[in-house]
């Protein structure tokens, strides 16, 4: 057994059982819409709770809840993280309910949804508060019992004595548990004695969602609550000057109308950039205030340039040829080996800025009154959206609290917080508790878009078919997409990489696997080209680099494990057949490094009616340990269909600033007989800590696609969409 | 404002609201039937699915005055407790990821089925074309409502 140091103490476990209550789901307690089904059936509802630590309660029936502590936008955590929990208590997992934890900085750490980090920055805390809670239960059994505590064992919520006959459930020993000290260290199970982790396990909330539970913020409902809508102006560039607030007033179901003003002091980076002045409707009805919003007259003032597509192309190319390097990476003599390469090769890629379009429109629940201020609704990152609130009403840290219900979708968009801060500066002008909800319209033009990239790539091999050169430039709006140390940094002797920002008034966040969809995209298309090049085989091609990389690096560092790039690439080979041709299926094949994860991806691709189609996506994994196998699975499965989908068929063109697709009848997302028929994934097995999983499954996804739509089509396609800039006319087959 | 009757579920309500009011906000909004979602408002993305007489509908292109004397079930009374076999389908392959979509995906596939017991995969790919999965569940869907054909 490993031991490790427990790193909480006692104080916040209070707050952290109080502050889970409050508010109200239509017919339902608050509460209630929180917890995973509960397991009435298995174990009776207990008649008292005990609380071990802030992640744990046991009842005396020996019904265990295990509070949850990050956002749960669909990744899983809300099953997941208990999971961790509940394996090292070592309790059968039929006897849990999981609770949503609500924000609390003082004793949970790292309560955010990003950079599909939730497991990987908790799985120590996770596992020592399970472990805490466990050696606590089989101390209190030894003091009940006068034996020593190495004389029991606990397992499945039971604790027995090694040597005798007696026996103890959780349940019935929770209450003098709750007296223990808190151990100052804790041994943590070996990896291959894991019972619970590794297995599958279904998703907690899983039963509310199919018969309709209220669980998400817009289902969210409070006795005296208003309801709000924004108008932002039209165009980025565009502010708002004054409207047609009497009018509007005057309407069926409207009861206030009036300009807010959302600007805070020191914003950070999840803050507002864009829209700070938007038009407030508020009333009882949706419907009526979406009337109200379509009868806004409003002047807006230009306020800067307003930006189209065309300036867009032309500012990343600009930025590509300016020198501005921002962040960059040199080995070797670049210049010199593509000077004697006997073979260069350049290609440029681009594509477009995107939406992230949750299926949950934006929206939040605020009650502000003088000293207090409550927020409740769908944020990735509840802890920036108490601070920001703080800011914007200058209001103590300590006087709001922010409950996180389970989210529509956040892709990276609940990262920024301007929803909840806006339903705030709303509740404040009222004096009354308001919900805001964004129309999918307000959500496709407010911003906060992924950014437009651009990059040139440029190798040079030598007689043999060597790789002696390789360059990358890239442009973003505002940022690049190059990450300099990465794959292929550390294979080649000249390399060079550099990195190009460039400006726009367009606002751009964080969406699913940032850069790196589109870069996996870029480059692992380029390789492919230069593969076919040197007339070697796309796998084997790069697997050569890998070596490379193992046995005598290029420069100081690379981020990634070549051995473990190399192994999925290897799985992936093993598992797709590749290699076998069968008529009538085209291949494509992609891996990459992001999120601490590496996956390789195999794209089948078949021709139905001229059209490409991808017909089978085969998928190889090391994220070290899974932690539930089946939904591990599902996560790769959507992050695939997710970075086929956008870039095959998405894109947020601009005129005059606007954006021309507002709603999904203009912006195209997959839709089912678009979607692949089978998505196979399969995990290397080893014991590494988990890394990350929301995120990595979605790059390669790109890169494959892209290869296999060469190999189906004959078209080398570096824009994005794809589907709108190929040649359908001359698709073979 | 006037006032209308309406079959919901099995159960008569009688509503106060402007005679243009899609059903979705009338179930949203005045009935507490949440699970009935909002996704785009234009019938694009499926999410706001109900049964009309059956059929399945998209709840946010039906004014509430259009529905005198229809039967309307939403996913609140697909079954007495979640045990439709499409449900339970959903819940043996654990579909759901965000799960925002899925009330809407359950709602046509439900119809699906009622009208074509084993659809073929180019049958289900029709019926769903309307329905939006931001998370990329389809394939999981497609299974499920094949394994839900056998129940």
């Amino acid at each position: 057994m490993t031991k490790i140091k427990t790193q909480y103490n006692r104080r916040s476990f209070i707050k952290v059982s109080a502050a889970a209550g409050g508010g109200m789901l239509i017919g339902f307690s608050w509460l209630t819409g929180c917890i995973s089904d509960p397991k009435a059936e298995a174990i009776a509802v207990p008649n008292e709770w005990f609380d071990i630590n802030g992640y744990i309660k046991i009842g005396d029936t020996g019904l265990v809840t295990i509070y949850s502590p990050n956002p749960e936008i669909g990744q899983n955590v809300k099953t997941s993280m208990p999971m961790i929990v509940a394996e090292e208590l070592d309790v059968d997992w039929k006897n849990v309910v999981v609770e949503q934890a609500p924000l609390n900085t003082g004793f949970y750490q790292n309560q955010f949804a990003g950079g599909s980090l939730s497991i990987r920055l908790s799985w120590n805390a996770l596992r020592i508060a399970g472990a805490t809670a466990r050696r606590m239960l089989m101390e209190a059994a030894a003091k009940e019992w006068g034996v020593p505590v190495l004389d029991l064992n606990a397992t499945q919520g039971i604790i027995k004595e090694k040597n005798g006959e007696r026996t103890i459930t959780y349940g019935e020993i929770a209450s003098k548990a709750v007296g223990i000290e808190i151990p100052e260290e804790v041994e943590l199970k070996e990896i291959k004695d894991f019972k619970l982790i590794g297995t599958s396990v279904k998703n907690v909330d899983a039963k509310k969602i199919v018969t309709g539970k209220p669980l998400f913020g817009l289902d969210f409902k409070r006795e005296g609550m208003q309801l709000a809508m924004i108008q932002h102006p039209p165009a980025f560039g565009m502010k708002v000057k004054d409207f047609n607030a009497e009018e509007i007033k005057r309407m069926s179901g409207v009861k206030d109308a009036f300009i807010i003003d959302t600007s805070i002091k020191n914003p950070s980076w999840s803050d507002e950039k864009g829209f700070l002045q938007l038009i407030a409707i508020v009333g009882d009805s949706t419907w009526q205030l979406m009337k109200a919003k379509r009868a806004i007259k409003a002047n807006w003032e230009v306020v800067s340039e307003l930006e189209n597509s065309e300036m867009h192309l032309k500012n990343l190319e600009d930025a590509i040829a300016s020198g501005n390097v921002e962040e960059s990476r040199k080995d070797g003599n670049p210049d010199a080996a593509f000077e004697k390469a006997a073979k260069v090769i350049e290609r440029t890629y681009s594509s477009p800025f995107l939406a992230h379009n949750t299926m949950e429109p934006m929206n939040f629940f605020a009650n502000v009154t003088d000293t207090s201020a409550e927020l409740i609704g769908p944020t990735q990152t509840p802890e920036a959206l108490e601070g920001s609130v703080s800011k914007l009403l200058d209001m103590p840290i300590e006087n709001i609290t922010v409950n996180m219900t389970r989210m529509g979708g956040g892709f990276g968009r609940r990262l920024y917080v301007h929803f909840g801060v806006e339903a705030a500066a709303i509740s404040k002008k009222i004096g009354a508790p308001v919900k805001l909800i964004y129309t999918r319209e307000d959500d496709m033009t407010q911003g906060t878009y992924r950014p437009a990239y651009q990059s040139r790539y440029k190798a040079g091999l030598d007689e043999n078919n060597n790789l002696i050169a390789f360059s990358v430039k890239g442009s973003g709006l505002p940022e690049g997409s190059v990450f300099p140390n990465r794959f292929p940094a550390g294979t080649v002797d000249n390399y060079l990489a550099e990195k190009m920002r460039t400006k726009t008034n367009v606002t751009t966040g964080a969406w699913r696997a940032p850069r790196s969809h589109f870069t996996a995209g870029a480059e692992q298309s380029f390789l492919d080209e230069v593969a076919e090049l040197a007339g070697k085989d796309p796998i084997d091609f790069r697997l050569e680099l890998f070596d490379r990389a193992i046995n005598n690096p290029v420069g100081d560092k690379h981020e990634y494990e070549a051995e473990r790039y190399a192994g999925v690439l290897k799985l992936v080979k093993e598992k797709s057949n590749w290699g076998e041709t069968k008529p009538g299926i085209y291949r494509g094949v992609a891996a990459y490094f992001c999120h601490s994860s590496y996956v390789a991806e195999v794209v089948d691709m078949v021709l139905e009616n001229g059209q490409p189609k991808v017909k089978k996506v085969w998928c190889a994994v090391d994220c070290g340990i899974v932690v539930n196998r089946d939904a591990a699975k599902n996560m790769v499965q959507g992050g695939v269909i997710d970075g086929i989908g956008h870039a095959m068929y998405s894109q947020l063109t601009f005129n005059n600033g606007a954006v021309n697709e507002n709603n999904f009848d203009r912006y195209q997302l997959m839709r089912h007989s678009q979607a692949p028929e089978g998505i196979e994934v399969f995990f290397v097995e080893n014991e590494i800590a988990p890394t990350g999983l929301g995120e990595p499954g979605l790059p390669p996804a790109v890169g494959a696609l892209a290869n296999a739509l060469y190999q189906a089509t004959g078209q080398r396609l570096t824009k994005q969409p794809f589907m709108k800039n190929m040649d359908i006319e001359k698709v073979k087959g | 404002m006037p006032t209308f009757q309406l079959q919901i579920n099995g159960e008569s309500h009688t509503i106060e609201a402007d005679k243009d009011t899609p059903l979705l906000w009338v179930l949203r909004d005045q009935i507490d039937l949440v699970g009935t979602k909002y996704g785009c408002g234009i019938g694009q993305c499926g999410a706001c699915t109900v049964h009309i007489d059956g059929v399945a509908t998209r709840s946010c292109q039906l004014q509430v005055s259009q529905l005198q004397d229809v039967e309307i079930t939403t996913i609140e009374g697909l079954s007495e407790d979640g045990n439709h076999p499409i449900q339970k389908a959903w819940l043996e392959h654990d579909v759901p990821q965000c799960g925002y979509c899925q009330s809407g995906q359950i709602m046509t596939a439900a119809a699906l089925l009622k009208n074509n017991p084993n659809p073929m995969d180019k049958d289900i790919d029709s019926a769903m074309d309307g329905n939006l999965c931001r998370c990329g569940t389809y394939i999981r869907i497609k299974q499920a409502i094949k394994t839900a054909a056998k129940l």
